[in-house]
């Protein structure tokens, strides 16, 4: 498929579905249908508009239409040395950047580089009034306006269209190294908090059956004197481990039993009280537990260490897959929905079904 | 001085308060020294750290607590009195200008770090709290606040998180919407809500970056989670100079471009280079056209290795001087100079008005000609201090506010200078904010949609208007007025608006 700029059809279609009060559906590739409520609607494709639209490597700004493939932008921005920093997660071949900033996925570099919200300059979409917006801009500093592009990430679509994505992007590391160490969830969590405080270049830290994975990304040197500093056995073929637990693609993953997404401050105590094999990522910020246990005692346990859950995989329309939000901030939640889409046509329920 | 004073701004009619009524339903629940209402009180707050604006607040109002917060955020909800809170006061855009008929919410009581967790490594802190302040707290453990605005000794976090501020260092370590974790916000109603958590996202709509940046106009902040780096161990900087600012522009995009993401990288042109040498006699070459300071940071091994990579580059344009920061004393050195940039300006100028816009860095060399040339126009000469390495410019413009119309000389330049950072693909703002300052050339940045968007998002959170109205986003009868209304295929947006 080529290039487009499908803008003025996109336009025109939501325009017409703002007449005639019509539910669209926004659709990507579909690679992550599994995440969030299901939702009716007319399917508005974005996957024909699609294109780099700027790139400069010097000025470390990357610009492209939402439909295009994440792996065209990985590969076009690994020509020039460069990555986007928050390691995203594809789940499927054709995974759109637009559905990557619409769910707002990071992978195992996030709590060290960044978060896809992090990196996310501007946007132009099309909101509820059918009008074509462009939000924030291409440079790395800019505070005039409203942070309404950051507002989109993780929105999954129900506060507009993105037809253009703006990013910063960073250099990928010189060198990258991975040890891995014999250790229990509890020991693994404890040196992590040790080391987090020292300036230790970590990019990765992953606790799965009984191993503590530690990966070590900048210059040679500092590589190097990190290695020394934290010992353990160096892992080969150490790029294939972190693809496969950012794609979930792991032993650990596979199955039909219920994937919780439990993110929590990095230091909280194995979560003994929450039934199931765990896997921790993020350097302790984010478990991820198979439990077939009731939601209730998963959302509890989260929120008594200060973070929150989603049923990752496995959610229903009985069993709420996002995290429920206390009143206020609901009523928040619907004011802002109504502030950019007042008819409520985009991704209606896909998020909270109040939404 | 001559100022302007708060009617020059777009906002709703004025409305009449019952002063007495008002500041007795206040001290209901303050103590007398916390409610002030007698010109000679209200006086220190008429200006922030702009202070070509002026204006006087009918009140201002000191609370302790969060719960007196609520109830001040009730008191003026009912009675339908505008509220402005306030920091340290130290913001360059006005956006804590107080309103003639408004209450002044002073937040400077609010000034305890809660608490440090350094397994987790973050600091809750009270909106009060000073930047520094932070960091120096967190320094047992090894551990420091990365946004370093360059008013860090004053200026408060609250004040960081109204105006997104970032500082010499956020090419690596970014703005404040990257360093913050959780807010406690108090809406214009009075309701206490959290936005963000203690863990690294939460659920629902990203309310933690919308309130970033959004200068007051959606809720006052109470309460902080910001999140801690260990501090790293080593830091050097290369001093480059050059004969040609477009050499000079040319090695800053080369730096990067090689991969490498100093700490910061700082650029003066001439005029800035000589009152900083006056200022601070650091040893810049006073001939210098440009000076380019590029610090790198982290281990010791990984630093020399930065260091030398720096140097290739730089030495590819031909400066005419390179020196390398041997111990911390000669690194402080060489900044020396560029922190003393805006002083420095003082000892040149009775007065100097500073710009902030960001502009994608390969227009570096056209923007800095445009610049000459607009300043040759006016008769006021401007001096350039730049983040290179985020494209952040801070034109100085000096001027003489005694002069009869030199003031507004300077800001009709200051404007010109913004719409050609706006024409280049840039921002009118990269870290001060737009408060009252910018809100003109926030028509030239955005489209009627646009900022008719905005208003709809600050509807949802304020109806009313009350909170720091006239700030941040214009109406679009102020852009009809400004003239700044884009005119698309010769159709005028909104032609049932009235236009002046």
């Amino acid at each position: 498929m080529g290039d487009a700029d499908l803008t003025q059809d996109l336009r025109e279609r939501v325009q017409e579905a703002v007449e005639h009060k019509t539910r669209l559906r926004i659709a990507g590739s579909g690679s992550k249908a599994f995440l969030g409520l299901p939702c009716e609607g007319e399917a508005l494709d974005m996957t024909g508009h699609r294109g780099v639209v700027n790139y400069q490597p010097s000025e470390l700004v990357f610009t492209a239409r939402s439909g295009t493939p994440l792996a065209e932008v990985e590969s076009i921005l690994g020509e020039s040395g460069q990555m986007l920093p928050f390691e995203p997660p594809h789940f499927g071949e054709g995974a759109t950047l637009g559905g990557t900033i619409a769910a707002a996925l990071s992978g195992p570099r996030r709590p060290w580089t960044g978060a896809a919200r992090d990196f996310v300059l501007g946007t132009r979409i099309i909101n509820g009034h059918a009008q074509v917006l462009r939000l924030g801009g291409e440079v790395i500093k800019n505070v005039a306006g409203f942070d309404l592009s950051r507002l989109m990430v993780g929105a999954m679509g129900t506060l507009g269209v993105l037809l253009d994505i703006s990013f910063k992007v960073l250099p990928k590391p010189r060198r990258e190294v991975t040890v891995a160490h014999e250790l229990s969830a509890a020991q693994a969590l404890d040196k992590l908090a040790r080391w987090g405080v020292k300036p230790i270049p970590l990019s990765g830290a992953c606790h799965w059956d009984g191993r503590l994975y530690v990966r070590l990304s900048g210059a040679e040197s500092a590589v190097a004197q990190a290695q020394k500093q934290i010992g353990g056995e160096v892992v080969e073929d150490a790029g294939r481990f972190w693809a496969d637990l950012r794609e979930q693609r792991l032993e650990f993953f596979a199955g039909e039993a219920p994937l919780w997404r439990v993110s929590v401050p990095p230091a909280t105590p194995p979560m003994e009280d929450v039934p199931g094999a765990a896997l921790i990522d993020w350097g302790g910020a984010l478990r991820w537990v198979r439990a077939g246990s009731a939601p209730a005692t998963v959302r509890e346990a989260a929120q008594r260490a200060g973070g929150h859950a989603t049923l990752f995989r496995g959610g229903s329309a009985e069993h709420a897959p996002f995290q429920p939000l206390p009143q206020s901030l609901m009523q928040i939640h619907k004011k802002v929905k109504h502030a950019l889409d007042p008819e409520n046509i985009f991704n209606r329920g896909r998020l909270y079904t109040e939404l | 001085m001559p100022a302007h004073s708060f009617d020059k701004f777009d906002r709703r009619d004025t409305v009449t308060v019952d002063k007495p009524g008002l500041a007795q339903a206040m001290r209901a629940f303050l103590p007398e020294e916390a409610v002030l209402a007698a010109p000679e009180d209200l006086r220190p707050y008429e200006t922030d750290g702009l202070s070509a604006y002026r204006q006087t607040p009918m009140m201002v109002v000191i609370p302790r607590s969060i719960e007196e917060v609520q109830q001040a955020m009730r008191v003026c909800h009912e009675r339908g009195v505008p509220v402005v809170a306030r920091g340290a006061g130290t913001g360059l855009s006005g956006g804590a200008l107080p309103l003639p008929d408004g209450v002044l919410l002073s937040l400077a009581r609010f000034m305890s770090i809660l608490d440090i967790d350094p397994d987790n490594r973050t600091a809750r802190v009270q909106p009060g709290v000073r930047n520094l302040a932070i960091s120096q707290a967190a320094e047992p453990y090894g551990l420091y606040y990365a946004p370093d605005p360059s008013s860090q000794i004053a200026c408060t976090i609250g004040g960081n998180v109204a105006e997104n501020s970032g500082g010499v260092h956020c090419l690596k370590y970014g703005l404040t919407t990257h360093n913050i974790l959780k807010l406690k916000i108090v809406t214009v109603s009075g309701e206490l809500i959290e936005v963000g958590s203690e863990a690294l996202d939460a659920p629902g709509y990203d309310l933690l970056a919308l309130m970033t940046g959004s200068e007051g106009l959606l809720g006052v902040t109470v309460e902080v989670t910001v999140k801690l780096l260990p501090r790293p161990e080593h830091a050097r900087v290369v001093m480059a100079v050059f004969d040609d600012v477009e050499r000079a522009g040319g090695a800053v995009s080369d730096i990067i471009a090689q991969g490498i993401v100093p700490a910061g990288l700082e650029m003066m042109d001439h005029l800035a280079i000589v009152a900083a040498e006056k200022y601070a006699q650091c040893g810049y070459p006073t001939d210098a056209q440009a000076i380019l300071l590029c610090e790198v940071d982290g281990t010791e091994a990984e630093v020399a290795e930065d260091i030398e990579r720096v140097q290739r580059v730089v030495e590819a344009y031909q400066p005419s001087e390179v020196r390398v920061s041997r111990d911390s004393a000669e690194r402080e050195r060489f900044w020396k100079g560029r922190k003393g940039a805006f002083p420095a300006m003082g000892r040149v100028a009775p007065d100097y008005y500073c710009m902030d816009g960001t502009i994608p860095r390969q227009h570096l060399a056209y923007v800095l000609r445009r610049m000459q040339e607009l300043s040759e126009e006016y008769g006021q000469q401007v001096a350039n201090v730049f983040h290179a390495g985020d494209g952040n410019l801070h034109p100085l413009i000096l001027y003489d506010s005694a002069q009869p119309g030199e003031l507004e000389r300077t800001e009709a330049l200051g404007a010109e200078i913004l719409k050609l950072c706006v024409e280049v693909g840039g921002s009118i703002t990269g870290e001060h904010g737009v408060g009252v300052e910018k809100i003109s050339q926030m028509c030239d940045q955005f489209q009627p949609d646009e900022l008719e968007q905005f208003r709809a998002v600050k509807n949802a959170f304020d109806p009313d208007g009350l909170l720091n109205p006239g700030k941040a986003v214009p109406t679009l009868h102020r852009c009809a007025e400004y003239g700044g209304m884009h005119v698309h295929k010769g159709n005028l947006p909104f032609p049932e608006l009235e236009r002046f």
